[in-house]
Order: C-alpha cells, then structure tokens, then sequence
C-alpha cells in the first residue's frame, strides 16, 4: 500500500503543493490531473524518491521510502517522459539489460512474446536510435509486459502512441489493476476508463 | 537471494557499458590517442636529449595519463542522464553505491586500463630503462583506477550543468595530486637508490581508500544532480 502524508513540493522559490494526502490500495488505478506546471511529474518524482520532499512523507506498506529504498524500488516500476532505453542497444538488448540490472533473469522467449505484443516484431534486432518515437516508447513500455511489479507510476505514457498502442496500452493498465497491482498515472489524452476503476486527484483543486 | 541479483545486476552493468563503448569505439580511442600523441610531443618541444627526457619521463607520462583521465570523466554518467537511464539505475533495487562501483569498473577497464597496456611503448620513447618501465607500470595500474573513482564524485556533482567539463577539472584535478606525486615520485627514487615501495604502499592506500567512499559519495551526488 502506498501512502502520501502531508507532502509537500518545492520547486526553486515556487510552493507547487502543500499538503497533499493520499493512499492507493491494492488493485486501484488513480489519475493525476492538473494543468501545465501543477507539478505533477514533481509529485510522481517525488514518489518514487528521485525528488526529496520539501516536507511531509511518502509511505510504502507503512514504512518510510526513503529509508527502505530497496524494498520499494522492488515493487516500483516508473516510466518518466525520457524512455530509459539506450540508442546502441536492439530492443531485445534494452529489455534484457533492464531486467537483468533489477536482478532477475528472463528468457529470450519472453522478451520476444512481449515485443510481438507491444507490436515490434521483425524491429527487435535493430538499434533504438534507428526507431520512430512512437516505437521508441513502445520498447519502454514493452517492460510493463514483462515486470510483475507491484507498482507502476507512469508519466504520461500515452504521448506518441498510436490509436492501436494506446488501447493496448489501456488494456495493459486494467489488467494490472484488475490482478491487485496499483497504477498511478498522469495523462492529457482522453482515455477510456470505466469511472468505476478509477480515482482522479486534481492538483489544480489543492 | 539478494547477494545473487546484485551480482546478476553489478555483471550486467559492466557487460552494458563494455558493449556501448565498443560499439561508439571513438570515445575510448580519443582517450588514448590523446595520451599516446600528448607524451609524444614532449621530445618535439624539450628536444631530443635522450638524459633530459628520461629524467622528465615519468612525470610526463603521469601528468598525461591524469589529463588523460580527465577527458573521459565527463561521459560516465552523461549519456544515462541524457537517455533517463539513470533516473532507472537510481530506481533499481539495489544499493546505489554497488550499481555505481560497478560503473566505475567499467569507466577504469575502457579509459584507464589502455592507458596502462600502452605506456611501456611511451617509456621506451622516453628512454627509460626495463627496470623502471615496469615500476611506471605499476604505478598506473594502482594510480588510475583511484582516479576514476575520485573523478566519479567530480562528475557526479557536475552532472547536468553547463560547460560542466571544465567544472569537473576545477574540482578533481586538485585531487589527484597526492597519486601524482607518489606515482611519478616512485620512478625517481627508485632510479636514485631508495626503493619505491614507500610510494607504493601509499598509492595502494590511496586506491583502498578512495575505493571504500568514493562509491557512497558518488551515489549521493548522483541522487543530489537527479532531484
């Protein structure tokens, strides 16, 4: 379970938000919203512990994130607005570095099932640098398929997706939301979510 | 469980830069080609005394070797802040520390170890005898691997900033002047009777010591260049 207490964000002299409180239990999906500059990259930075809280706390199964890194980076798996992959490297290539650098082995056969699905397939053999943006990002997201992380925290994972990637995207999101995982996302796009799933936080409101 | 994923990890880490670089081969050859073509300049502008060049031999050699250094300090964590891959590595599950260690590893095995394999050829240019190109040698192999580590810190620090290159040089190269000293210092006093194991044992001080905290200050600058 993932708690926010009383957190807040600076960014140079300017207060983003102050006193925000939040939890995301087992198997629910919230969406991030505000406008440019509400600070929610900082606010999903912040989570994952890349960005120091000016002050309150973020908690991961009650325990401090600061002081249990290791344990929270475990069930955490955050894509930012930069892909994470490396222009040298083959899509096989990322994804297996990737895992192999969280400690966990996986088959080649794996990493190809997952491109096939994320629509990369006859593309996992050539560098990333070679690829269009759109493809780009699926490589990254190619991950999602593959990690059983607990937590996904995503920042704007529909930007340069097309219509079929978005879907899939979103159909990837409810699954992981549906088998008891928590998703935390910030989105401009209009996205088809049943209401039901899903909690809104407006930092604009704060 | 866990002492087997960060072997798992801290191998995949080395063998992923290894493969970078040799795939962008430029990068770890203008290291070396500024070291081999900086020490062969020395006899074109000291002129070709064979006595004086061999006096101001290990010296040079060292002071390049410490610039040399200092060229490729600057790509050892830029291209993963660039990509976001580091905003990844700083997420992994492991101790920062480990995952940076292992970068630096890497950083000594494609800029430092080269410069160690190909300083016996600049020795010999330089007219110095086999006795003290081995030491020279040795030298190297214990100096440059703590000049990675504490040039880790410096570009960790300067991550980001513009015109950081110069930066990084302002706040390491001070740093490394005990390695200077003690190694080129160990060809001398051999050469003059004393022995050079005084110098080595201090080297290999500096190298142990610089091994256990330059890793932890290197993650924290890091998680600081990040936020």
């Amino acid at each position: 379970m993932l708690e926010v207490r009383e957190l807040e964000c600076v960014r140079g002299d300017h207060r983003l938000f102050k006193g925000l409180n939040f939890t995301l239990q087992q198997g629910e999906l919230l969406h991030l919203r505000g406008s440019n500059g509400s600070g929610k990259t900082s606010l999903l930075r912040t989570i994952c512990g890349l960005m120091t809280p000016a002050d309150g706390q973020v908690l991961w199964n009650g325990k401090n994130i600061q002081s249990n890194r290791e344990d929270f980076n475990r069930g955490l798996m955050y894509l930012g607005h930069f892909n994470g992959i490396k222009g040298e490297l083959s899509a096989i290539e990322n994804l297996s570095v990737a895992n192999s650098l969280s400690g966990i082995k996986i088959s080649e056969n794996k990493i190809l099932d997952a491109l096939e699905r994320i629509g990369l397939a006859g593309r996992e053999d050539l560098p990333t640098k070679v690829l269009s943006q759109g493809q780009k990002r699926r490589v990254a997201l190619a991950q999602l398929l593959i990690t059983d992380s607990k937590l996904w925290i995503l920042d704007e994972p529909f930007t340069a997706l097309d219509v079929h990637a978005v879907e899939l995207l979103k159909d990837l999101v409810i699954r992981q939301v549906q088998s008891g995982g928590m998703v935390l996302l910030t989105t401009h796009q209009y996205v088809e979510i049943d209401p039901s799933m899903m909690r809104e936080l407006d930092l604009n409101a704060l | 469980m866990t002492e087997a994923s960060l072997f798992l990890a801290s191998r995949a880490m080395v063998k992923r830069d290894v493969i970078l670089a040799l795939r962008r081969k430029a990068d770890v050859l203008t290291t070396l080609f500024f070291f081999l073509i900086v020490v062969s300049l020395f006899p074109l502008g000291v002129g070709p005394e064979m006595e004086t060049l061999r006096v101001i031999a290990p010296g040079v050699i060292w002071v390049a070797a410490l610039l040399a250094a200092m060229l490729s300090l600057g790509r050892m964590f830029s291209d993963d802040y660039q990509d976001g891959t580091l905003e990844q590595i700083l997420l992994l599950p492991h101790p920062l520390s480990a995952m940076v260690l292992s970068k630096i590893i890497t950083h000594w095995l494609l800029s430092g170890l080269p410069l160690v394999i190909f300083s016996p050829l600049l020795g010999m240019q330089l007219g110095l005898d086999g006795e003290a190109i081995v030491l020279l040698m040795i030298t190297l192999m214990l100096g440059t691997p703590a000049m990675s580590l504490i040039g880790a810190v410096g570009a960790a620090l300067t991550l980001g900033l513009r015109g950081g290159g110069v930066l990084v040089s302002l706040l390491v190269l001070p740093l490394y002047i005990p390695i200077l000293i003690f190694g080129a210092g160990a060809v001398e006093s051999q050469s003059s009777g004393l022995g050079a194991d005084a110098h080595l044992s201090i080297l290999g001080a500096l190298l142990m010591l610089a091994l256990v905290f330059t890793p932890i200050s290197t993650a924290a600058a890091l998680r600081i260049s990040l936020d």
